[in-house]
């Protein structure tokens, strides 16, 4: 595999992410805006990455850096400003996928604020996640029964073990 | 590779209380490891026999009889009523201890369990210890240096789909508990009626340090429904909640974010 190759589609849904995000902020910020939107150009410290091989892709605006050894990617962009302050939001790529999205700035000054991070924050994340890609080391849920157990995310977790 | 720093791996599942309660501990020493899993796995035991309101001659069971005090019950019994005392307390009786006037902890017991259990096995030197009974989880430590445990919370209304992942980043001890009508219908009981709630919500996550309270503050901010729910758990110090409602909104207190991994 050859990062160019793989950062291809990683580029374009980076994108179109940010694309969406920007969307989404400008959706919330009702202003119009000038094309910028949220630019993906800086790169996020990797969880763990161990990846030495992986030289980042340059020009452009979109870099990504975190490649982990479940091959997912994080990528975090820029800060905007809004009406209301900075936005920053981070999302993560795995297999091609979008499959997370996480506001890691972002205003917190007034009841507005709030409710965006109340509602609109989680809502975009929810979207994204799935059980599979999530990275997750155990899942919390109404109360299963024994037999529930086995067809359960926990159980797949458990028989994983990884 | 840095392999050199990742503790070792040791997972259990035991089926125990009508559920299965998975353990996933991480680091230590393997024989003391080991030890600290089988005293683990049979306290829960122990505490299914005290507690279990299902069997007849349970410490529990007649203690409701009256054939028993709480003195002459093992100590745990008092132990748990108090919790479940200071839960319906804190609650403001949203949370009880007590079901068709009989002394009734079932709703405290599970999540007093694992959150003993992964006490115990903490106890034993490990790197961490996480333990999920029945869906409710208890974490201390973390699972490697600078990794810390993801929990998911699943979707209710999109099954396989996870509403969020909660991260024990910066918190040595977490926990993560959700209510909800997804796996067992409606069993959770409005103690003003004591008929099944009605309630606006199908699912409701609370996290905080302590399994044994948050699991009861899920139930009670269940039964309390979306509104009242959200501004009670926004109340208390420490504590952060997620709902999911029947109209497939999600709402939740001003701190989760940070709690959001």
């Amino acid at each position: 595999m050859h990062s160019l190759k793989k950062n291809r589609p990683l580029r374009r849904i980076v994108l179109a992410s940010a694309a969406t995000v920007s969307g989404f902020v400008l959706l919330l910020s009702l202003k119009p805006h000038s094309s910028e939107g949220i630019a993906v150009g800086s790169s996020a410290p990797a969880p763990a990455s161990t990846s030495a091989a992986s030289p980042a892709p340059s020009g452009g605006s979109s870099s990504s850096s975190g490649s982990s050894s479940s091959g997912s990617k994080t990528v975090t962009g820029d800060s905007v400003d809004t009406r209301w302050g900075p936005v920053q939001v981070r999302i993560t790529v795995k297999s091609g996928k979008l499959t997370d999205v996480t506001a890691v700035v972002y205003p917190t000054e007034n009841p507005r604020d709030q409710e965006i991070n109340a509602y609109a924050i989680p809502e975009l994340r929810r979207e994204a996640l799935s059980a599979q890609s999530a990275d997750i080391t155990s899942v919390s849920g109404a109360t299963y029964t024994s037999d529930g157990y086995k067809q359960s995310l926990q159980s797949a977790l458990d028989s994983a073990g990884f | 590779m840095a392999a050199q720093e990742t503790p070792a791996v040791v997972r259990h599942a035991e089926e125990v209380m009508g559920t299965v309660f998975s353990f996933d501990v991480r680091g230590g020493e393997g024989a003391v490891v080991r030890a600290a899993l089988t005293e683990a796995v049979a306290s829960l035991h122990r505490v299914n026999e005290v507690f279990s309101t299902y069997r007849e001659n349970s410490q529990v069971s007649r203690l409701a009889r009256g054939e028993l005090t709480v003195a002459e019950c093992d100590p745990e019994v008092a132990e748990v009523l108090d919790l479940a005392a200071e839960a319906e307390r804190v609650s403001d009786g949203w949370f009880s201890a007590r079901y068709q006037g009989r002394t009734d902890p079932t709703g405290i017991v599970k999540g007093w369990a694992a959150e003993r259990a992964a006490r115990l096995i903490a106890a034993a030197g490990v790197h961490g210890v996480s333990v999920n009974g029945g869906g409710d989880v208890q974490m201390i430590g973390a699972p490697e240096p600078l990794r810390p445990w993801r929990v998911g919370v699943s979707d209710p209304l999109r099954p396989g789909g996870l509403a969020a992942v909660v991260s024990s980043a910066g918190a040595d001890e977490l926990a993560v508990a959700t209510s909800g009508t997804a796996e067992r219908g409606a069993h959770i009981v409005d103690p003003r009626t004591g008929k099944s709630a009605v309630t606006d919500l199908v699912s409701v996550t609370v996290i905080g340090p302590r399994l044994t309270f948050v699991d009861c503050w899920a139930t009670a901010a269940f039964a309390m429904g979306s509104r009242a729910g959200l501004d009670w758990l926004e109340s208390l110090p420490g504590v952060e909640g997620l709902l999911i409602t029947a109209g497939d909104e999600v709402r939740c207190t001003g701190g989760l974010a940070s709690r959001l991994g």
